[in-house]
């Protein structure tokens, strides 16, 4: 077997009961809040307008913008419930799950209101005539009647929240979409079919199997509609048995959505295991999402660049030089956040706009400078946090761009689009292989308009007295050249003699000489 | 109760849909003796089924009293009085997803009776209404023809052994040889089972055949009661010697065609 296909096959277990466990308990709760917020809004007409309104409404926001937009709103709330003793992680499981909920709400709402009113008026006043109440009535005729059309809407909800539950990765929930977010960022297609194809294929089995509960009960089977709820019950209770294993107590490695931020998570944790400690990958989040993560303590380490703590967290737009800003964003960090910076790996990954260098060559372009003035006409591609970010704002200020056109891209398509000629010049990462491997130049900052970018090594303020574990990580400090870091990177997002992350990773150990120690 | 309170007796009852400007019903005093037959006559928007839902508080006055069997109705329980009274509709409104025999059994189920007295009670129901019950327990609302439901409705209505039966247009929606025999075997039921009905209709045949009085209603008032004999023989400043006159009328009509075309 492909090794990349083991390799998915052996995070199954994992990925796949964590989104179960994430999609019934959000389907649960909210079947829970919506079949009496439907039954409300059935016996008063003022609420169905409000209700179904919002309801709408919520389903009309971008799902990845939903799931983003909790883990602030947890994370303040959090912090506000604090001082009273309650404490509870920002990350991972509950945005998922109240995102989700959310979204499960409109279809369970609408058909089940929907069901609740095409029951027959001559049925509903035979019920009265004959003596039910209403509650009775609800229960005896109307639940039941609507029950085919409600059973369709808790179908149209599963299949939703299974399949939005791949998107729950970037906050920090491990589900089926780490394979994709994995695949996409790694170039590792393999990944990326293998969890589009275990989502879909979890989502038509729970589709089935609702679907003949609600043939079932349309039909009076009870045959089938047991089956149902047993076929159900089997994949919920198959999802709970990874987490009866007793887990030692464990350490949280954050990493963003790049290359190198996965194989430096994978080297971590190797790190830790050789000293005994087990370390848990979170990886694919957001760079501020990881940040604050850190600060509060939801998860342990990872590793960030000097520049972009500068411009993006302590909002400087000044240049003091590489040793400056190293020191003054420690202090910062320790003083705002208590965070340990442990200190830098030894290279830096600056952005940088980078161009094919054939293409570069022809226009006379070296310089950034050079580039503004031939700025006109060209076009630039940038990653999905490049034109928002501090950086891109220093660099129109210092040179003046005027591009033809601008464009966004995942970092992967971004390199491919430059290669390709579909944009000119690209805000790439120095430290990436794929400069080297697509052959694009990297153009001088000759006005010193983007900081330093150190790839530093934090601490979260729990741990930063953790001897033992700041001490497994401290052989990491200053060990990382640029050169063996861009060919760890490469190895995985090269096309061919592609290798995993976890190989790279002990590709990079052993350059940087940690194989041996213990 | 006492033995010599009429079963059900209005006392200057009013209903408003609209806050007091307009009355569905307007005063209407009336009494119904125990074992009576009682037709209301009355075109749509006389009021008659707003007085009719009264009866078992599907609607409840504004003002004036209803009495059920001597008792105030607003002091009885809704739910209580629902299931101690009969109540066909024209619509039927069979539950579509239970079986005739659970239909049938819903009353007594809410009040609680056992297995055994429902099922014996189904069965007799069954024959009453002229339903073999082998043939009809198992099966659903939905293979029946419309003749076949309304008898259900009938024998679902009764199942509990009420004394009083209200019925809204019950045989309107069938067709006349159906409904021919259905409305001689419910009144045969009527008089066997000792029930006092009140019964809406527009049909004043149908009225005439089948009730000991009749209730004219106009714009929400009683605008005469009494047997059909009494009101056809009334001075007809109001109409309604004209009414009672019609079936007469078109009986003549309907011999005159047929000798037309005997001589044509």
């Amino acid at each position: 077997m492909d090794d990349r296909l083991a390799a998915a096959w052996a995070r199954l277990p994992d990925y796949l009961s964590q989104h179960v466990a994430l999609s019934a308990s959000a389907l649960t709760l909210g079947l829970i809040i919506s079949l009496p917020l439907a039954v409300m809004a059935h016996r008063h007409s003022l609420v169905r307008w409000p209700v179904m309104t919002l309801a709408s409404l919520i389903q009309t926001i971008p799902s990845l913008a939903l799931l983003a937009l909790f883990y602030p709103i947890l994370l303040a709330l959090s912090a506000a419930a604090e001082p009273f003793g309650v404490t509870f992680s920002a990350l991972g499981f509950l945005p998922s799950l109240l995102a989700l909920t959310l979204y499960s709400i409109l279809p369970i709402l609408r058909n089940t209101i929907v069901g609740l009113a095409s029951v027959d008026a001559d049925v509903r006043e035979a019920a009265l005539g004959v003596g039910m109440t209403d509650r009775q009535i609800l229960t005896r005729i109307e639940l039941p009647l609507a029950a085919p059309v409600i059973m369709a809407g808790i179908r149209t909800a599963a299949v939703w929240v299974i399949g939005i539950a791949t998107l729950s990765t970037p906050v920090g929930q491990t589900s089926l979409g780490n394979y994709i977010f994995t695949g996409l960022q790694t170039e590792n297609w393999v990944f990326v079919l293998f969890g589009c194809a275990s989502a879909a294929t979890l989502a038509l089995t729970v589709d089935q199997l609702l679907g003949l509960i609600e043939g079932g009960v349309a039909k009076r089977e009870q045959r089938r509609i047991i089956i149902g709820i047993i076929g159900l019950a089997l994949i919920v209770l198959a999802s709970l048995a990874p987490g009866l294993v007793p887990k030692r107590a464990s350490y949280s490695i954050g990493a963003k959505s790049f290359t190198e931020q996965y194989v430096l998570a994978y080297l971590i944790r190797d790190r830790l295991a050789k000293n005994d400690l087990v370390g848990r990958r979170r990886a694919g989040l957001g760079s501020s999402v990881v940040f604050r993560a850190l600060a509060a303590n939801e998860i342990d380490v990872y590793v960030d660049y000097s520049g972009t703590i500068w411009s993006t967290q302590m909002r400087r737009s000044d240049q003091p030089g590489r040793a400056v800003v190293l020191r003054e964003m420690e202090d910062w960090l320790r003083e705002e956040h208590g965070i340990l910076t442990l200190g830098s790996l030894g290279f830096e990954n600056a952005y940088a706009l980078a161009m094919r260098r054939d293409h570069a060559q022809s226009l006379g372009i070296r310089t950034v400078s050079d580039l503004a003035r031939a700025s006109p006409g060209l076009t630039i591609g940038g990653d999905f946090e490049f034109f928002g970010r501090p950086e891109w704002n220093a660099l129109e200020d210092a040179y003046g761009f005027s591009f033809e056109d601008r464009r966004e891209y995942q970092s992967t398509f971004m390199y491919r689009a430059v290669a390709d000629g579909a944009v000119d010049v690209i805000s790439a990462f120095s430290s990436d292989g794929r400069i080297a491997a697509n052959d694009l130049v990297v153009l001088e900052d000759d006005r010193q308009a983007i900081p330093p970018y150190d790839a530093v090594l934090l601490i979260s303020p729990a741990r930063a007295n953790d001897a033992a574990f700041v001490g497994a990580l401290r052989p990491l400090v200053r060990a990382i050249p640029v050169e063996v870091m861009r060919d760890a990177s490469l190895m995985v997002d090269r096309d061919n003699d592609k290798r995993s992350v976890r190989e790279a990773a002990a590709f990079l150990a052993h350059e940087i000489g940690l194989e041996q120690r213990r | 109760m006492t033995t010599s309170s009429p079963a059900i007796a209005f006392q200057a009852v009013r209903k408003s849909f609209d806050s007091g400007r307009t009355f569905a019903v307007d005063s209407i005093s009336l009494e119904i003796a125990v074992g009576e037959f009682l037709a209301i006559i009355g075109g749509s928007g006389s009021g008659k089924t707003t007085t009719l839902r009264m009866i078992n508080r599907l609607l409840d006055p504004d003002q004036g009293t209803i009495l059920i069997e001597g008792v105030t109705a607003s002091e009885l329980s809704p739910h209580d009085l629902r299931r101690r009274m009969g109540y066909v509709i024209q619509g039927v409104g069979l539950f579509p997803h239970l079986t005739i025999a659970e239909n049938i059994a819903a009353t007594p189920t809410l009040l609680g009776w056992t297995r055994d007295e429902i099922d014996a009670r189904v069965a007799e129901l069954l024959d009453l209404v002229g339903l073999a019950p082998a043939e009809f327990i198992n099966r659903m609302p939905g293979t029946l023809s419309g003749g076949q439901r309304q008898r259900v409705g009938i024998a679902r209505a009764i199942a509990a052994r009420p004394h009083i039966v209200l019925m809204d247009e019950p045989f309107g929606a069938l067709d006349p040889i159906t409904r021919d025999s259905l409305t001689r075997s419910y009144r045969e039921l009527h008089d066997r089972l000792g029930l006092t009905t009140v019964m809406i209709t527009h049909d004043v045949q149908e009225a005439i055949l089948m009730a000991d009085r009749l209730a004219i209603m106009k714009d929400g008032r009683l605008l005469a009661i009494g047997t059909a004999k009494q009101l056809a023989a009334r001075d007809d400043r109001d109409g309604v010697g004209d009414l009672l006159d019609m079936p007469r009328r078109q009986a003549r009509r309907v011999q005159e065609r047929l000798s037309d075309d005997a001589h044509g």
